[in-house]
């Protein structure tokens, strides 16, 4: 667990690191004139504008921000079910298919009578309306067809969209609709947010986030396991409906407040970079509301600085920032860190086989030399590199590379006529390596029926992975003595010529 | 009504004409690669595309811009460059679309639809800002996005034959489109069966993987500007789906999913131009003049596609309702002919109470069994003589088929199976409708020709035809 | 409805203790048999390995009772009751190939699933629940591994992780698909202990098995399936090479024809 916590604070620190260097840049950037740019359209804030955004001084940046935090927060909470449930697409589909109801909620509205069709209320009904209509339809296609399922999304997502997009063309040619401002549910403006919105945003929010807490552990286990769940009595089809049930509603808000692409986009990205950095759900229920509410703030923020930037396209943008940041940093399946425990494994590796190559050098050099009537310790044997060659199958110039590095590592003294020895620690380390190897080739010999000359092929890679409890299985089959000190003695001769194809460069 | 309908269809221009030939070719053009995406299951992935394009689509003309700007090109090369530009920039930012949603996929182990999600969410917001930050160069606003500027886009003709230059950029989308169809049928349709063999073939499927994308990025850039974003992602996919619904054979889906494109241009457009001025006048808002033919285009695909779903013949929910109910009569029919038969085998005829008024029925099959003799009486197979139900001649041959199909299936669940008598009913009351002569035969020959089941009641021979 | 049937279907009497009593069950996957007509009374107290060929219906067997898969014909009763209201006495070990092993779960939170109807709607898993989870968990050696998101234990120990579920359950009935698929020895010799001590407690299990060399030395009554049942009873009596032969010989060629015929009825 510690090492989660440091791991945790170095990507914290990486990331506020980060944080605090593009900020300064921002700082640094503020020219002195504006006539050098050749881009006058993209004109970077002055310095109290930063400052007055910064410190939210606007009553209008601070509505904004509350709203769209806000909403960050639920859609990152329901996305994560969404995204365990198998549905990413769902917010999508939902999304796309409530545009029919706010046209035609708005046409009954004001056929009923003018005015109130642009009433909040109404046009939400409506979409709520659409967008279980636009499910059902789903439902009623995948159940009758064999169409796949992709091809069911994408027919009733483009069928009510193209559907919805057409009545909207109607819509506008009646003069009260300009009010109602219906085009913006499509592109959002979560710029012009206003304190109703938030008020909204909010009591929804809390709804849903309150019944998903409330429903965690029934939730979880309908994604994880429906059919157990099924036959432990649990209601799975109600559980699928208020799932489905809290995304429209957080979908038809977001929808109202802060546009189609943004409410996409919040469903999906902030689970799916979440899931990045834990491998718990209550973790990742949290990660998740954090970062769409922190993609939310950071593009707020931004928008505000620069007014010409959509503040629903900024907000995406700050959330794809954070899903790319994480699949590179991300603790628990980051490129970063399986790159950096990849190096570690081969470092390890590397720094095993040298062990072992030294080790083997020194026995047999000790062995011929005790032949020859001086018996000697492993300790005094004198090794140099060309008697090492022979022993793995690495050029020259990486031998050299990698003794230095072991000099470094006091595994090996080096002697002043260019020859080594090993230090004692090292011959410990070694013989733990060497005894695993040789462990293993004499189970492939005695129980896989592998042919002597081929054994070290097999057991070279198997060394570096064998648990201490397999090893003690070993030990036991082969009646070894389980003494780490007592290496047996290679199956197969040592000499260089029998074995030197066999180790090959990895 | 009619009348009205025809009022607002006088004005019919040869700009009308442009326009529906426009989108004709256009949704033609999208359909063929749609077939394609269809089956291969990355319908999502044309969805995708189509929104992430808008991005390429920017990219090219800011791209031309500042080739313009920097004095690289010439002021008159200018057009033809940026539309180079843009249709280069679209099929890269659809190759981009694709590779990164599969590095994510498979780097960040992220379910398929998550990652693409992620990646078009990204692209196409990127596309937005680039819209809104270099609007002074680019004349895109959010209306053109959703649904083009077909109809401006007609105006633009070239030189003086009054063929609108979008018309020509879609057939000859159309054209290459339907060349490569053609040319790589086999190859398309073993790849998108079973990539696996058109692997091990030497097919190259990630080659025409990425043939198929690029050809519909270049086309959805087509289409896109002149007939939006909607129309694009409707057309891609809803005609292939309704022809798949249509057709079992891939070349008559595809000719069905061209035959659908043009279908709803044709259609989409008329019914823009009176179907709302129609409804909406007397809904009280005279001020409606029409819709959108892209809008409207996609509604109609929506009805095609709806339509299909119920009607099909082979496919369609209600001839798979229908033939559901027709076997259900059959089987009370044949239920009812089985048990005149038995009745008869022991005592008097039945009568048509005791047969509708079975404890055992429940009341639809009551109903059904009221309407099965209704029915039987009219085939001649029955015949009701003072309140009792008697077989016919035909009756009886009928009657004996479904006695003798269910002891041999009890004869032969005996022998095999063992069971306890009580057990051997419920099974053959289901199966008997499903044994044919040959299976009867079949039955019997293993059974050795038994003379009577296990609760010794006897077979009936083989009726003759 | 004809008078063909015996006059009174009364279901034979069963034992009312008998954990799982099938009467009559035909079961069809999209219209099609898969399972013929099956009779079985699970005997009180016994490991049952359920054996038969690769689409016998040995799955569709477990999955049937369990109301996952519908039922044409046929009562299935868990000690003399539906499986409605038996639920807490039957405990469920599904292929270890349904779940998705990347789910942001560990092996606790996983067995502490097998808790949650017990824990009630709404609540919480509190530190009791946790502890049971944890007990069982060591019961089958897993204690270490708790904390181990599932996709980071090898197969044996998920199928471990799977059992432990089934186990806190605590259960009278287990019914068990495959649990000795893909495991390794160690994983094997725990599964059976534990089988063995529950069978000392007097529970039963029913255990979807493939390797017949292990079936005497395991199990102490058989069922044998092939699209129906074949026998069933103590290992000694059932387990021999005649029925084997009628279990594994093919299956019975107008059985499985006519089950295609009901699924394709007759092309129009």
């Amino acid at each position: 667990m510690s090492s989660t916590g440091i791991r945790l604070l170095m990507a914290l620190f990486i990331v506020i690191g980060t944080f605090r260097m593009t900020s300064a840049q921002e700082k640094n950037k503020i020219p002195p004139t504006r006539t050098t740019l050749s881009r006058p359209d993209f004109s970077l804030p002055e310095w109290d504008q930063l400052v007055r955004v910064v410190l939210l001084r606007d009553y209008n940046t601070r509505v904004v921000l509350v709203g769209t935090v806000l909403l960050g927060v639920c859609s990152g909470v329901i996305g994560t079910f969404l995204l365990l449930r198998g549905r990413a697409m769902a917010g999508d589909v939902i999304s796309h298919s409530a545009l029919p109801g706010l046209a035609i909620a708005f046409l009954v509205g004001e056929a009923i009578d003018p005015g109130a069709g642009r009433v909040t209320s109404t046009l939400l009904i409506g979409a709520v309306i659409s967008s279980l209509i636009g499910m059902g339809c789903a439902n009623l296609v995948r159940r009758f067809t064999k169409l796949k399922e992709e091809t069911v999304l994408a027919i009733v997502l483009s069928l009510f969209f193209g559907f919805g997009a057409m009545l909207l063309s109607i819509v506008q040619q009646i003069p009260s609709a300009q009010l109602a401002g219906l085009q913006n549910y499509i592109f959002g403006k979560a710029a012009s947010m206003v304190y109703d919105d938030v008020v909204l945003i909010g009591v929804s929010a809390g709804i849903v986030v309150l019944l998903a807490l409330l429903f965690f552990k029934e939730l979880v286990i309908l994604c994880f396991d429906e059919d157990f769940a099924e036959t432990q009595g649990w209601p799975t089809k109600r559980l699928d409906l208020l799932l489905m049930g809290l995304v429209v509603c957080v979908t038809v808000i977001g929808l109202q407040s802060a546009g189609l692409l943004l409410v996409v986009a919040l469903m999906m990205t902030p689970s799916a970079a979440a899931r990045f950095w834990t491998d718990r759900i209550g973790w990742l229920t949290l990660t998740s509301a954090i970062l769409g509410g922190a993609s939310c703030y950071l593009g707020v923020l931004l928008s505000a600085l620069f007014p010409r930037m959509a503040t629903g396209a900024v907000i995406v943008l700050m959330g794809s920032l954070f899903f790319f940041v994480s699949l590179l940093l991300g603790l628990r399946r980051g490129l970063f860190w399986k790159w950096w425990h990849a190096i570690q494994l081969r470092q390890r590796v590397e720094r095993a086989d040298l062990l072992r190559a030294c080790y083997e050098a020194a026995e047999s050099l000790s062995i011929s030399q005790e032949n020859s009537g001086q018996p000697r310790e492993l300790i005094d044997v004198v090794i140099t590199v060309p008697q090492l060659l022979a022993y793995r199958n690495w050029s020259e110039r990486r031998w050299n590379r990698l003794l230095t590095k072991a000099v470094g590592h006091e595994l090996i003294v080096s002697l002043p006529d260019g020859g080594y020895r090993l230090t004692q620690g090292a011959i410990a380390e070694s013989r733990r390596i060497v005894r695993n190897h040789r462990l293993w080739e004499m189970y492939l010999i005695h129980y896989a029926d592998v042919a002597p000359s081929h054994v070290d092929r097999g057991a070279d890679w198997i060394e570096h992975v064998l648990a201490p409890d397999v090893v003690d299985e070993l030990t036991r089959l082969l009646n070894e003595p389980r003494d780490v000190v007592n290496v047996p003695e290679s199956p197969h001769p040592l000499q260089p010529e029998m074995t030197g194809g066999g180790r090959e460069e990895r | 009504m009619v009348a009205e309908f025809w009022t607002y269809l006088s004005d019919w221009s040869s700009f009308d004409t442009w326009i529906v030939v426009t989108a004709a070719l256009s949704a033609m053009a999208c359909a063929l690669p749609g077939c394609f995406l269809v089956l291969r299951r990355q319908s999502l992935l044309g969805d995708v595309l189509s929104h992430t394009v808008l991005l390429g689509i920017v990219l090219g003309f800011l791209g031309s811009h500042a080739l313009l700007v920097g004095g690289w090109i010439l002021p008159s090369s200018y057009p033809a460059i940026q539309k180079a530009a843009i249709f280069a920039g679209a099929i890269i930012i659809g190759m981009i679309t694709a590779v990164l949603a599969d590095a994510v996929k498979r780097i960040g182990r992220t379910e398929s639809s998550a990652a693409l999600g992620v990646v078009y969410t990204t692209l196409f917001a990127a596309g937005l800002l680039l819209i809104r930050l270099a609007a002074d160069h680019i004349h895109i606003d959010a209306d053109c996005v959703l649904f083009g500027m077909e109809e401006t886009a007609v105006l633009d003709t070239v030189g003086t034959t009054g063929i609108p230059r979008s018309a020509i950029v879609n057939g000859g989308m159309l054209l290459v489109n339907g060349l490569l169809v053609l040319l790589f049928f086999k190859e398309l349709r073993l790849s998108s069966f079973d990539p696996q063999l058109a692997d091990t073939l030497g097919l190259r499927p990630g080659v025409i993987n990425m043939v198929l994308l690029i050809a519909t990025s270049a086309t959805l850039v087509a289409a896109f500007e002149s007939v939006g974003n909607i129309l694009v992602i409707a057309m891609l996919i809803v005609p292939p789906a309704t022809a798949f619904l249509l057709s079992d054979r891939l070349p008559f889906m595809v000719l069905w999913s061209l035959f659908l494109a043009g279908f709803c241009a044709i259609f989409g457009h008329i019914f823009a131009l009176t179907v709302p001025p129609i409804l909406f006048s007397r809904m009280g808002w005279p001020e409606v003049d029409g819709a959108r033919t892209a809008g409207m285009m996609a509604s109609v695909a929506g009805i095609c596609f709806f339509g299909a779903l119920l009607f099909s013949p082979r496919k369609g929910v209600l001839s798979k309702l229908f033939y559901h109910w027709q076997l259900q009569l059959r089987f009370i029919a044949e239920d009812v002919l089985g048990t005149i038969y038995r009745s008869q085998e022991t005592r008097e005829p039945p009568s048509k109470q005791a047969l509708v008024f079975d404890p055992s029925l429940r009341w639809k099959q009551r109903l059904l069994t009221m309407w099965a003799l209704v029915r039987m009486k009219q085939l001649g197979l029955v015949v009701q003589q003072q309140g009792e139900v008697l077989l016919t001649a035909k009756g009886t041959s009928l009657a004996e088929a479904i006695v003798r199909s269910h002891r041999l299936w009890e004869s032969y669940m005996a022998r095999h199976l063992q069971l306890p008598d009580v057990h051997l009913h419920a099974t053959a009351e289901w199966v008997e409708h499903y044994l044919d002569p040959a299976l009867r035969e079949a039955l019997e020959s293993e059974l050795d020709r038994p003379q009577s089941d296990p609760q010794g009641k006897q077979i009936p021979a083989e009726p003759v035809e | 409805m004809s008078t063909d049937a015996a006059t009174s279907r009364t279901p034979p009497e069963h034992p009312v203790t008998s954990p799982l009593t099938i009467d009559d069950m035909t079961v069809a996957y999209d219209r099609k048999p898969v399972l013929w007509n099956v009779d079985y009374d699970a005997p009180v107290g016994k490991l049952v390995a359920i054996v038969g060929p690769n689409g016998a219906g040995k799955s569709t067997l477990i999955r049937a009772v369990l109301d996952l898969v519908p039922r044409v014909s046929g009562v299935v009763q868990f000690f003399g009751q539906p499986y409605r209201q038996q639920r807490n006495r039957v405990a469920y070990v599904p292929q270890r190939g349904s779940v998705d092993w990347d789910f942001p779960v560990s092996a606790l939170d996983v067995v502490a699933m097998g808790l949650y109807r017990q824990i009630g709607w709404c609540r919480p898993v509190t530190k009791k629940f946790k502890e049971l989870a944890m007990q069982a968990l060591d019961r089958l050696g897993m204690a270490a591994f708790a904390r181990r998101q599932i996709s980071q234990l090898s197969g044996g120990q998920q199928q471990r992780v799977f059992l432990a579920r089934a186990l806190v359950q605590e259960a009278d009935l287990y019914l068990m698909d495959e649990p000795f698929t893909g495991v390794d020895a160690a994983t094997e010799r725990a599964i059976v202990d534990l089988l063995r001590e529950l069978q000392t407690q007097g529970k039963t299990a029913l255990v979807v098995h493939h390797d017949l060399q292990t079936v005497t030395e395991y199990f102490d009554d058989v069922l044998l399936l092939n699209l129906h049942l074949i026998a069933a009873g103590p290992t000694e009596d059932v387990f021999t090479v005649e029925n084997l032969r009628k279990t594994y010989g093919g299956k019975l060629a107008l059985l499985d024809q006519v089950g295609q015929r009901i699924a394709v009825p007759e092309t129009r």
